[in-house]
């Protein structure tokens, strides 16, 4: 009975526990019960989420796609949930990070935010949550705008509670354009609907090829590009992105870093392959001959940038940037292989650069710092996490047997079946300057002695804890198992493309 | 049992677990240094019992990445040849290890044994691999894992070493060997290593040209100009590993994943046909000449060396772009006499720091006379490499010469010529220096005190010197191992 209904619950059950989560310390706000109660609850309503996109996803290979009508209306006029292929890869993604973030955040958010505020934090956590998976599941373009904003206003929040007060700047500037960004995609689905009458994506795209003489489909589709990259930090809209991750507080870096990005670049797929077709994004509106020089610029730029980051944090957003023009390269490429190219990426970086952001998490939890004189001598201090980030490291400049190599493999072919030299050699050229700004860690951490600062005990051990070096570590194993093994996240990338393309 | 020992792949499990357990001896020195022994003898053993099979055209795939993308290993004798070379003259290293590690008082031994272990595992990884994608698999690692020992020292040198070798040798392999690979699989349709080649008909001139470029360069390990840098960088580490990674296992790992891209995938042939490889000819003799150059100008020990190993690497790429079979077994031979030859030199340098550290060869006025058993073993190596019978070395160059005779490439001839010369004028004069001259205020002030270095270090290198020697006499069967890869 229950199982029918899989793919509203995705959504509904994180929606529900969240307000849930605010009211569990009652009796006395900031109470440490009802603290460590309210991050049960979100752990668990985190993997709950991933059980059920775990069963998605068996249901959706076994049975192809699901359609769900919300209140029992039928599409195109009720809302339509649909879960095929491309939604349950980033609906695993999502829920996948999510749970990994939450097992590994109670104590690193009991450090950095105050105790009356732990709960609100879960709870907010949970609407974020509830709007990312919201849009991956619904099969509706307004929809898609509506779990939009609950995502962005929530994580507005989760950023603004990081304890540098540059995180208020830093989400004020989120929140600007951001809400510019939502605004785009709105009057594109405005626009769209007064054309056609109608909101589904699936009864969109049989109407759209009709309107190709329309100017007004034109703008929508502009809206639409406009308000995408700014949502996916594409450059030069990028600007939002490095110092929210940078100051927002360390597990929220770590949750959004893998998921935000990628949901948006899951609407960038929907709407331009779904909604609209990949025949008219490359071929009318050639959506390609823009998204191809701002990918190299996005990699080159932001790549370069990283290298001269002191703060770590801040160093990885920048390369966020980069991997994200990585992501549009690909698809930029117009073809099928670009594309699934693309998504593989979107899909190995989650895995990379979550890990990477949990391993700054366990530093900030036992550092208080992530400014790279920081990282002396931290090889010998904090062996396990140090280890994960060489690994991860290893993961993002591509080397062989890691999920890096696959996408940087993948993207290589995509790029020479073209005979795209130019692109080849950015791909690679990109990988050289992740040498260089990782490289700076490693140096630090394994060739340079700790810094003596005031207490004697500068050189003792200091690892993170366990709790959250086992999900760090489950995501440097991830890493290689993604590295050795394609089956699912190519095969899946590869079917989910392959249904999407015309 | 019998079952256990035909798996070959098994030769990179063998230093893998013999690392773990160097981890796990970590605070038992004897039975640490006892285990690294132990398993290199093994790991000989276990390579050396192959030999005779390296034509039965065994291979193995492990499983599959992705499509193009597969773990597979293989045996032929150009990758048996390499694998036993590693592995016997791993043994002979551990043993000099041994004796320099202590000599000197080195910190961090363990990961010293430990990353050696695993490089020697990457090596074998490389030596089996069946297919590009192992290949690249393993040459990246070997990279990895030979940078914690290029770094040992962990002070501002190593630093800035580490940086050069590991930029150059990632760097290179990613821009050109992965693009270059690509490229094949996409021509071709496979990556697998076969005899004659995979390229023919299906790909034209320029593309060949451009995609052999690309993987010599590609190859770093080869260290062909200008990406060669990063060999006298990384002689900022312990001697041991100059001795065996630095002249033996990293750089003819180079060379010879270049012999492998030639033959098993060019194939000897289509590089002829296509003139593919007329730029890199020229590129390598031009490295030969101007890295001996190089030598002749630098005053210290392991400088002077690791120049003398880029100019003779580029003897091997020589050999493989000419494109004859003759020179190409050439090249393979040269794999092997130059090992001996140049592990033989590094194990002086070593031995002359642990009993005097001195470094520079200005240094070295009338050492001769305290350290004899060094320095004799210095000349024989010394004569092996610039290729005067009865040494070996004289026959690799043989061949390298024959090769450039039957291909009429008369400029490659009076290149041989000249660095041969070249050779004897940056070797020759260290020998004569420590024999003949008379000592210096230095060598004054510390006598009698200098002594040879302590025995673990100089038994292994009188033991690759006598080798030299031995295996003029014994050529034959060498080649008529290796014959079969290049002249059907």
């Amino acid at each position: 009975m229950l199982s029918q209904h899989l793919a509203v619950l995705q959504v509904v059950v994180p929606l529900i526990c969240a307000p849930l989560c605010a009211l569990l310390p009652l009796a006395k706000p900031g109470n440490k019960l009802g603290n460590n109660l309210a991050w049960l609850l979100a752990t668990l309503v985190s993997l709950t989420t991933f059980i059920i996109a775990l069963l998605l996803t068996k249901e959706v290979s076994l049975h192809g796609v699901i359609s769900y009508q919300l209140g029992g209306w039928a599409p195109p006029w009720g809302i339509e949930y649909r879960i095929d292929h491309l939604s349950v890869y980033v609906l695993l993604i999502v829920s996948a990070i999510a749970s990994i973030t939450m097992l590994a955040a109670r104590k690193s958010v009991e450090q950095e935010i105050a105790h009356e505020k732990i709960s609100l934090f879960y709870s907010a956590f949970l609407l974020c949550l509830t709007g990312l998976l919201g849009i991956v599941a619904t099969g509706d373009a307004f929809n898609i705008f509506v779990f939009l904003e609950i995502s962005s206003l929530s994580s507005y929040a989760l950023i603004a509670l990081g304890n540098n007060r540059k995180a208020l700047t830093a989400s004020y500037q989120y929140l600007i354009m951001g809400t510019i960004g939502a605004t785009f995609i709105l009057i594109g689905v405005g626009l769209l609907y007064m054309l056609t009458g109608t909101l589904n994506i699936v009864d969109l795209q049989a109407r759209v090829p009709e309107l190709l003489s329309s100017r007004t489909l034109h703008a929508a589709f502009a809206f639409f590009t406009v308000g995408i990259s700014l949502k996916l930090a594409l450059l030069p809209l990028h600007l939002w992105l490095p110092n929210a991750y940078a100051y927002a507080p360390s597990m929220i870096t770590v949750f959004l870093s893998a998921t935000a990005t990628k949901v948006s670049l899951y609407v960038l797929f929907r709407f331009f392959f779904g909604l609209f077709s990949n025949e008219i994004t490359f071929e009318e509106f050639q959506l390609d001959k823009i998204l191809l020089p701002l990918s190299i610029l996005a990699i080159l730029i932001a790549s370069s940038v990283a290298i001269f980051q002191d703060n770590i944090k801040r160093m990885l957003a920048y390369s966020s940037v980069a991997q994200i023009g990585y992501m549009t390269l690909g698809i930029s490429l117009a073809t099928k292989s670009g594309s699934i190219a693309g998504m593989l990426h979107l899909f190995n970086h989650a895995l990379i650069k979550g890990g990477l952001f949990l391993a700054m998490a366990c530093i900030v939890l036992r550092t208080g710092s992530v400014q790279l004189k920081n990282f002396a001598g931290l090889g010998k201090r904090m062996p396990w996490t140090m280890a994960a980030i060489l690994l991860l490291g290893l993961s993002l400049i591509g080397v062989p047997s890691t999920a890096g190599f696959i996408s940087k493999w993948y993207l290589l072919i995509a790029a020479l079946e073209q005979n795209n030299w130019l692109a080849a050699a950015v791909i690679v050229g990109g990988s050289l300057l992740a040498i260089i700004y990782i490289w700076k860690i490693v140096e630090y951490a394994y060739l340079k002695s700790p810094i003596r600062q005031s207490d004697k005990y500068f050189n003792e051990r200091i690892e993170a804890p366990l709790q959250m070096l086992i999900p760090l570590w489950l995501l440097v194993a991830a890493n290689f198992y993604f590295g050795l093994k394609t089956s699912f996240s190519y095969g899946f990338a590869e079917t989910a493309i392959n249904n999407l393309f015309l | 049992m019998t079952e256990l020992l035909q798996h070959f792949e098994l030769a990179i499990v063998i230093p893998l677990l013999g690392s773990l357990l160097v981890l796990l001896f970590h605070n038992y020195p004897q039975l640490r240094e006892a285990t690294s022994l132990f398993v290199a003898v093994i790991l000989f053993i276990f390579t050396a019992q192959f030999i005779g099979s390296e034509n039965q055209d065994i291979s193995y795939t492990l499983f599959t990445i992705t499509p193009g993308l597969s773990l597979a290993f293989h045996i032929e004798p150009l990758g048996l040849m390499f694998a036993l070379l590693a592995s016997s003259l791993w043994i002979i290293t551990t043993v000099y290890s041994i004796g320099y590690m202590r000599g000197n008082k080195e910190n961090n031994q363990t990961r010293f044994y430990l990353f050696f272990a695993l490089s020697i595992a990457a090596t074998m990884g490389i030596a089996f691999a069946a297919n590009l994608a192992t290949l690249f698999i393993f040459y990246e690692a070997l990279t990895l894992c030979t940078f914690p020992l290029v770094t040992h020292k962990q002070n501002a040198d190593a630093q800035s070493g580490g940086r050069t070798y590991l930029g150059i040798l990632l760097g290179t392999s990613i821009v050109f060997f992965l693009t270059a690979i690509v490229i094949t699989w996409l021509q071709a349709g496979s990556l697998n290593f076969i005899p004659g080649g995979i390229l023919q008909g299906n790909i034209e001139k320029t593309g060949a040209i451009i995609l052999f470029t690309l993987f010599m360069f590609g190859i770093g390990k080869a260290a062909l100009m200008p990406f060669h840098r990063w060999l006298p960088a990384a002689m900022v580490a312990p001697t041991p590993v100059s001795a065996l990674l630095h002249a033996v296992a990293v750089v003819k790992a180079g060379v010879f994943s270049v012999l492998k891209v030639t033959v098993y995938i060019f194939g000897i042939d289509f590089v002829t046909t296509q003139n593919a490889s007329t730029w890199i000819l020229w590129i390598a003799i031009a490295t030969m000449l101007i890295s001996s150059v190089i030598a002749l100008s630098k005053d210290n020990f392991k400088a002077r060396l690791a120049y003398s190993t880029i100019s003779q690497l580029s003897y091997i790429v020589i050999g493989a772009a000419l494109a004859s079979p003759l020179a190409a077994l050439g090249g393979a031979l040269h794999i092997v006499t130059h090992a001996f030859g140049k592990i033989t030199l590094f194990f002086c340098a070593g031995a002359v720091y642990t009993a005097t550290k001195f470094t520079q060869i200005s240094q070295f006025d009338g050492l001769g006379r305290h350290m004899p058993f060094t320095f004799s073993a210095y000349l024989v190596a010394t004569i092996s490499i610039i290729g005067l019978p009865p040494l070996v070395g004289s026959w690799s160059k043989w061949f390298l010469v024959e090769g450039s005779i039957n291909t009429e490439n008369y400029l490659v001839l009076i290149a041989f010529g000249v660095s041969t010369l070249l050779n004897c004028a940056y070797l020759l004069p260290i020998a004569l220096r420590a024999f003949f001259k008379a000592p210096g205020n230095e060598i004054n002030d510390w006598a009698p005190g200098i002594k040879e270095a302590p025995l673990a270090c100089v038994v292994p290198l009188c033991i690759t010197a006598l080798a030299t020697l031995v295996m003029f006499f014994f050529i034959q069967p060498i080649y008529e191992f290796l014959a079969p890869v290049f002249i059907q």
